[in-house]
């Protein structure tokens, strides 16, 4: 059971599908604009939905905190997530 | 955790010194979640004073109906038609709103006021030359930058603003990132091209939202590709003289109506290769990170929206326009009134220029007018029709050597610009070329108070008009394999 967690790959805010809510588990590193995500309240344990991708597949637009946010699908690789319902 | 400090400092009335004291232990409990642990109050706090203080309108209605508008702009199948319905509806409102304001102001700045100030200038005995020089020249080149430029800029830049109040440009730069991710620009290139349809200088400014230096550059050297205002009379022009001409009348204003589209999205195809190209060559670097609010749409404030267009953008790009072009009709009509033997300077600069302009499938009076104009290109029409009419000798038209003028029908355009020795193929290039050349003294001023560099001010300068002389030249050689003598 255990080593079986370890082994799984996280999940990233990238590979969540249009209506896909989830919570966030962490960032890949400290890079400036991951800063600055969290700086907009964009922590841990935050709640977020996927409410649709751009016409040609990127930026992603999330709606979180209360406000609808776009993001490109490089920046949201970097951002480990949890789904919320169902199993990992 | 706030409460715990709370508490402390409440029951053992402690002095500042022990509050520190005391802070520095209780981070040590905190450990690695300070940053968060501290915004997370932060935005409790504030959630707090907003739920007593803001009164929030019941939310569900509010919110069906921000979904259905986001999913018609933004959805695979309506996003980019709607982006291109938006555009062409906008430049089709501004062209005809534009036409009888400019007709009115044209009347009465020329047509009336030029003959009160000639008269004048007689009465007080001015002598010939200084009379021309003013009243003919400079007074007149403000006349035509006033009539042309102002009634398009006040209906452009309010319907551009409301557009912006109402919420939908960040979803085209949201549409758009994609592309210009790829072209290793920002998503908000998207905005600043658009405000450059209204005037280039505006779009200049309209790249402090671009926060990454380098993004920012691309976005000022390519927002010349954007047709500003200025440019449109003379697209409008020369598409209805020779390209609508050669279809039945019936069709004719649909189709130069679509050739002057034509040529706007070729300069937005322009705009993605020259980023594209420059990201990767003198602009090379890092994309930077793309993340944008979708805020909800709002209904906008109609007055208050006209009242800081106009005041905001109209009068201060206006004034800056007619600031440079007092030179630039001084120089018309010196150049056209001074003579050096038995010529004029401008007959002999246009016919040194002509057999260059030729290679480049314009000739000698385009050139020369597109020096004068670097300070307006509205001027440029007029500029030219003097020009050619100075070279013609042509008598009966206009008033003299040296004025500015319009003619009042299509027919003696036509004729007179075959008299200059103009085909389709000088048409298409003047077309080309008035998209892709230099930007105007005003814009290449602006840039150069944003970037505060010579150097980047250069290259958004010569650029442009490198690539313009460059397709120019092809398009002509090209055009004479396959279509003959142009």
């Amino acid at each position: 059971m255990i080593s079986e967690k370890k082994i799984e790959k996280q999940i990233r805010l990238s590979d969540l599908q249009k209506g896909d809510e989830a919570h966030i588990e962490g960032f890949e590193d400290d890079e400036g604009s991951l800063v600055r995500l969290r700086d907009m309240g964009l922590h841990d344990g935050i709640s977020l939905r996927v409410i649709k991708f751009a016409p040609l597949g990127d930026p992603i637009e999330i709606k979180t905190r209360g406000f609808y946010l776009s993001i490109r699908k490089s920046l949201a690789n970097r951002i480990l997530i949890k789904k919320n319902n169902g199993i990992k | 955790m706030k409460n715990q400090v709370d508490n402390i400092i409440e029951k053992n009335k402690i002095t500042d010194e022990q509050i520190l004291d005391t802070a520095n232990s209780l981070r040590w409990d905190l450990g690695e979640n300070l940053h968060d642990s501290l915004l997370e109050s932060i935005y409790q706090d504030a959630a707090e004073i907003s739920e007593k203080v803001v009164t929030k309108v019941d939310e569900k209605p509010r919110y069906d109906w921000d979904r259905t508008l986001d999913r018609l702009l933004t959805s695979r199948w309506t996003g980019f038609p709607i982006m291109l319905l938006m555009l062409t509806i906008i430049f089709w409102i501004t062209i005809s709103g534009a036409n009888v304001p400019s007709a009115l102001l044209a009347s009465f700045l020329i047509d009336t006021i030029h003959p009160v100030l000639k008269d004048a200038a007689a009465y007080l005995g001015t002598p010939l030359w200084l009379d021309g020089l003013l009243i003919d020249g400079i007074y007149l080149a403000m006349a035509w930058v006033i009539s042309v430029m102002l009634p398009p800029m006040m209906i452009f830049f309010p319907l551009f603003t409301l557009l912006e109040d109402f919420g939908y440009l960040p979803r085209v730069a949201f549409n758009l990132d994609s592309l210009f991710k790829k072209a290793g620009a920002h998503g908000k290139q998207a905005l600043t091209m658009a405000m450059g349809y209204g005037c280039n200088a505006a779009g200049i400014i309209a790249t402090r939202v671009i926060d990454s230096p380098r993004e920012r550059l691309i976005a000022i050297i390519t927002n010349n590709f954007s047709l500003c205002n200025g440019r449109w009379p003379t697209q409008i022009l020369i598409a209805s003289l020779f390209i609508g001409s050669m279809v039945p009348a019936a069709l004719g204003g649909l189709v130069s109506a679509t050739a002057v589209v034509a040529v706007a999205l070729l300069g937005i195809v322009l705009t993605f290769v020259t980023s594209w190209f420059l990201s990767r060559t003198i602009l090379k670097g890092e994309a930077s990170t793309f993340s944008l609010e979708l805020p909800p749409y709002r209904p906008p404030k109609i007055l208050q929206t006209l009242y800081t267009s106009i005041i905001d953008r109209t009068i201060f790009v206006l004034w800056r326009a007619i600031i440079f072009a007092v030179p630039a009709g001084a120089v018309i009509w010196l150049s056209a009134n001074v003579m050096i033997g038995d010529q004029s300077i401008g007959e002999y600069i246009v016919n040194f220029m002509d057999p260059f302009g030729l290679i480049l499938g314009l000739n000698g009076v385009i050139l020369f007018a597109y020096i004068i104009a670097i300070p307006a290109n509205e001027i440029v029409i007029p500029t030219i029709l003097m020009l050619t009419v100075m070279v013609l000798n042509a008598s009966g038209v206009g008033e003299g050597a040296g004025v500015m003028f319009e003619l009042d029908d299509y027919q003696t355009y036509t004729e007179l610009f075959a008299a200059g020795g103009w085909t389709l193929l000088t048409a298409i290039n003047l077309m080309l070329f008035s998209l892709i050349h230099n930007p105007c003294s005003t814009t290449i001023y602006t840039i150069y108070k944003e970037t505060k560099s010579l150097k980047w001010t250069a290259i958004s300068t010569f650029l442009p008009i490198v690539m313009g002389i460059a397709i120019c030249f092809f398009v002509a050689q090209i055009w004479r394999i396959f279509v003959g003598a142009g």
